[in-house]
């Protein structure tokens, strides 16, 4: 293989730098993360002419080389080492028309570093409507470089763009803005110290709390303790930098491009009156959110309800097709639903990442931030916390990653905290089937469902625990960080459909397979763990059973239901079960339950799938289970095992327990530490066994 | 007439001043909150927090607190 033209996309948030992704390699593209971190890692292939191929990779949108996130430090450290496989032979800059002077400051920074750069003005159908003009021609002669104007919407300008691409070679690699000048002293001093490194680069090391893992080691400590100036000074310096900057752009931009202000005030005015609006911006945030449960709980049911089917049929068409055995029963019994406990999920995940997109995009959620953050700070969180809390609902994972842009580090820490509280989806089927067994179908007050009443209180509980704690912890934790807080409200943007479909495809994939692996896992373990044991017991079952009927104790109607039952008892599992009953019994629960509970804090959602298999159920049919649950006798009291009481505590159980091994590892990654997500753990865990068991001895 | 930024009122413009160095993030600056820009304060949330500002031509939304810091020259309408 020829070796490939690295291309780099940066730019500031909200320029369409995604779009242009998108347009420049269409499908040819994938995610990945950073090694080590969970940073999303996006490249794809784009061909040029003369069948020049480029590999384009799309850096986190950031506004400068000032990194402050972890999803900045990635852009920096890329372009500070030279040795990076991914090092860019070109960059490319890609900005906003309408705010071209702030896209420009980073443009600077990067072409002080000696990259080949091609500067995008994205958006340019804008242009007219807003009465913009620019002197292209000018501009490229002022910034030393080639510049593409394209519109990812009309999907014009983008063959200049790869033309530009592959004639890389024939730009200027000289900087426009000489740091140096911030204070020449010090900076000669630099290059005193290190002739042989390049200037900008060495004051972005010294500047930056960036850890450059990759870097020549050695080399980059010694700059690093290259401190002649305090912290202090440094920080001024780099705002003494920002103002050169600007004043460089400012002079560029007054020769170059003239905007007519009265034709730009328009539409983003009339929509920012009524959705930032103290009382219609609420009314509508809370419709949008009314429109978002209602899209995952009830439309998604649909879909829901088919795979449900085709896959109870695909478990009978497997038994009935394969030769009986142990390895038929494996997939049939363990794996078939098991993956069937996964797929199930994506219709809500993809309704929830459609609607979140759709948000972005249009550049809305700018705008909730901006309304919620003085109430969300009553209680320590940020108005950024509103989108965690939100996706929270479909699952934690992708909602703890959404924390990111939140600057203060308590305030991300409580979100995070807090996030595992809100009903994620995972938390659905457990609810659904207890509260179909326990809560009767009655109407109250002649409209409102009793069912989905208590459903919706369970949605209240999650949410209001969330905020509490938040309020509590906002108390408890000791934390130094100064309230800072800056959001770009954007223009608002009709979204592109390509930017949505594939952001839903990826984001949906990427959850479909991280969390799949481990319930497959769980599954097939929990399978094998049920379907053999210890001794003689277990082999005997069988044996045993069917004397117990010739003895006359039960019809051989019921023949199969008792050695089922009879070899769970003394499977690995059951004996496992019975040890810790003795812990669960005080909630309400037996032995068979306390083995779901178990499973379940590798993933919620396996409760149900464990009980299928421990009840013996042959097919993943919702009825078939809930019959055999309703059907379970309380070995020790009488009466059914699934009443009132043990259900009111085991839907409280499930409401505050924290039951999911991939929730916690992404807060280990996040919070770069155990002591979180172990606090989580026990605390979460804990307060849900009180919980559930104050509820049952009261009910009782 | 010389005040700070988190008393401007909606729809008023100023001119950015100076601000305390400690107190403003550097990603204020870099997005355009510099001494010298026109600063025009599109909408207030409820409580009076977080405004929402249009700094020459930027529009981005900063806490009460951060303003606080920002001395402004308001403009008188024309």
């Amino acid at each position: 293989m020829s070796k490939q033209l690295n291309v780099a996309l940066i730019g500031n948030p909200n320029t369409g730098k995604t779009s242009v992704f998108n347009q420049l390699t269409g499908l040819k593209q994938q995610v990945g993360n950073y090694p080590g971190i969970t940073v999303e890692k996006k490249e794809g292939i784009c061909k040029l002419p003369r069948g020049v191929k480029a590999h384009i990779l799309d850096l986190p949108g950031t506004y400068s080389l000032n990194a402050s996130s972890l999803d900045e430090n990635v852009v920096i450290e890329l372009l500070l080492n030279k040795n990076d496989k991914d090092y860019p032979d070109v960059a490319v800059v890609v900005s906003d028309v309408e705010n071209l002077k702030r896209n420009l400051l980073l443009f600077t920074q990067i072409k002080d570093l000696h990259i080949p750069t091609i500067l995008v003005i994205n958006m340019a159908d804008r242009m007219e409507r807003k009465a913009i003009s620019l002197d292209i021609e000018k501009l490229e002669e002022r910034l030393e470089t080639k510049i593409a104007l394209v519109s990812s919407r009309k999907n014009t300008g983008f063959d200049k763009l790869k033309e530009l691409i592959g004639n890389y070679k024939n730009l200027s690699v000289e900087p426009c803005v000489n740091a140096s000048v911030i204070a020449p002293e010090y900076f000669d001093r630099l290059r005193k110290a290190f002739p042989k490194q390049d200037l900008y680069k060495l004051w972005l090391v010294i500047t930056q709390d960036v850890n450059f893992g990759k870097l020549d080691r050695n080399e980059m400590q010694s700059i690093s303790t290259f401190q002649t100036e305090s912290k202090s000074n440094l920080k001024r310096l780099q705002q003494k930098e920002t103002i050169v900057r600007y004043q460089f752009i400012n002079g560029v931009l007054k020769e170059t491009l003239s905007i007519d202000h009265l034709a730009a005030k328009d539409l983003r005015s009339r929509l920012d009156r009524v959705l930032t609006h103290k009382v219609w911006g609420y009314l509508i945030f809370f419709a949008i959110l009314l429109l978002i449960f209602q899209a995952i709980y009830d439309w998604s049911s649909y879909p829901m309800d088919l795979i449900d089917e085709g896959f109870a049929a695909m478990g009978e068409w497997v038994r009935n097709t394969m030769p009986p055995g142990a390895f038929t029963n494996l997939i049939s019994e363990g794996i078939i639903p098991g993956l069937g406990g996964i797929v199930i999920f994506i219709p809500q995940i993809a309704f929830l990442f459609l609607f979140i997109s759709l948000l972005e995009e249009s550049g809305y959620m700018s705008r909730v931030v901006f309304l919620m953050d003085r109430i969300m700070r009553r209680f320590g969180l940020s108005g950024k916390s509103v989108v965690p809390l939100v996706s929270g609902t479909a699952c934690a994972i992708p909602a703890i990653m959404a924390t990111r842009n939140i600057e203060n580090w308590k305030e991300r820490l409580i979100t995070i905290l807090v996030t595992p509280f809100t009903t994620c989806s995972a938390r659905l089927p457990v609810y659904l089937i207890i509260i179909s067994l326990v809560i009767p179908d009655e109407r109250v007050l002649y409209i409102f469902n009793l069912q989905s009443l208590v459903l919706m209180l369970l949605y209240l509980i999650g949410f209001g625990t969330a905020i509490l704690s938040a309020w509590i912890l906002d108390r408890i934790l000791k934390i130094k960080s100064r309230t800072f807080f800056v959001i770009e409200m954007p223009n608002y943007k009709l979204p592109l459909f390509k930017n949505v479909a594939y952001n839903v495809i990826e984001k949906t994939k990427s959850f479909v397979v991280g969390a799949g692996k481990i319930i497959l896992a769980i599954s097939i373990v929990l399978w094998v763990l049920a379907s053999n044991g210890p001794g003689d017991a277990f082999s005997n079952a069988e044996e045993n059973s069917i004397a117990r009927m010739e003895a006359g104790e039960f019809p051989e109607s019921e023949l199969d239901k008792h050695i089922a039952s009879e070899k769970l008892e003394y499977s690995y599992i059951g004996y496992m079960g019975k040890a810790i009953e003795p812990v669960v019994q005080p909630l309400g629960y037996d032995w068979k339950i306390g083995i779901a509970i178990v499973s379940s804090f590798a993933a919620r959602e396996v409760f149900v799938g464990t009980l299928a298999t421990i009840y013996s159920v042959g097919s993943d049919e919702e009825e078939t289970i809930k019959n055999r649950m309703a059907g379970e006798v309380n070995p020790i009291l009488g009466g059914p095992l699934f009443n009132l009481a043990s259900g009111i505590s085991l839907l409280l159980f499930y409401a505050f327990a924290m039951q999911c091994m991939s929730t916690l590892a992404i807060v280990k990654r996040e919070t770069n530490t155990w002591k979180w997500p172990i606090l989580q753990l026990v605390v979460m865990s804990g307060f849900a066994y009180v919980v559930a068991l104050v509820a049952y001895q009261l009910i009782i | 007439m010389t005040t700070s930024l988190d008393l401007l009122k909606r729809g008023e413009k100023a001119i950015i001043v100076e601000f305390t160095l400690n107190m403003v993030p550097l990603k204020l600056l870099e997005m355009g909150c510099l001494p010298g820009n026109e600063v025009e304060l599109v909408q207030i949330a409820p409580f009076k927090d977080p405004m929402y500002l249009n700094i020459n031509g930027s529009h981005l939304a900063i806490r009460k607190e951060t303003a606080s810091h920002i001395t402004v020259e308001k403009l008188t309408h024309e």
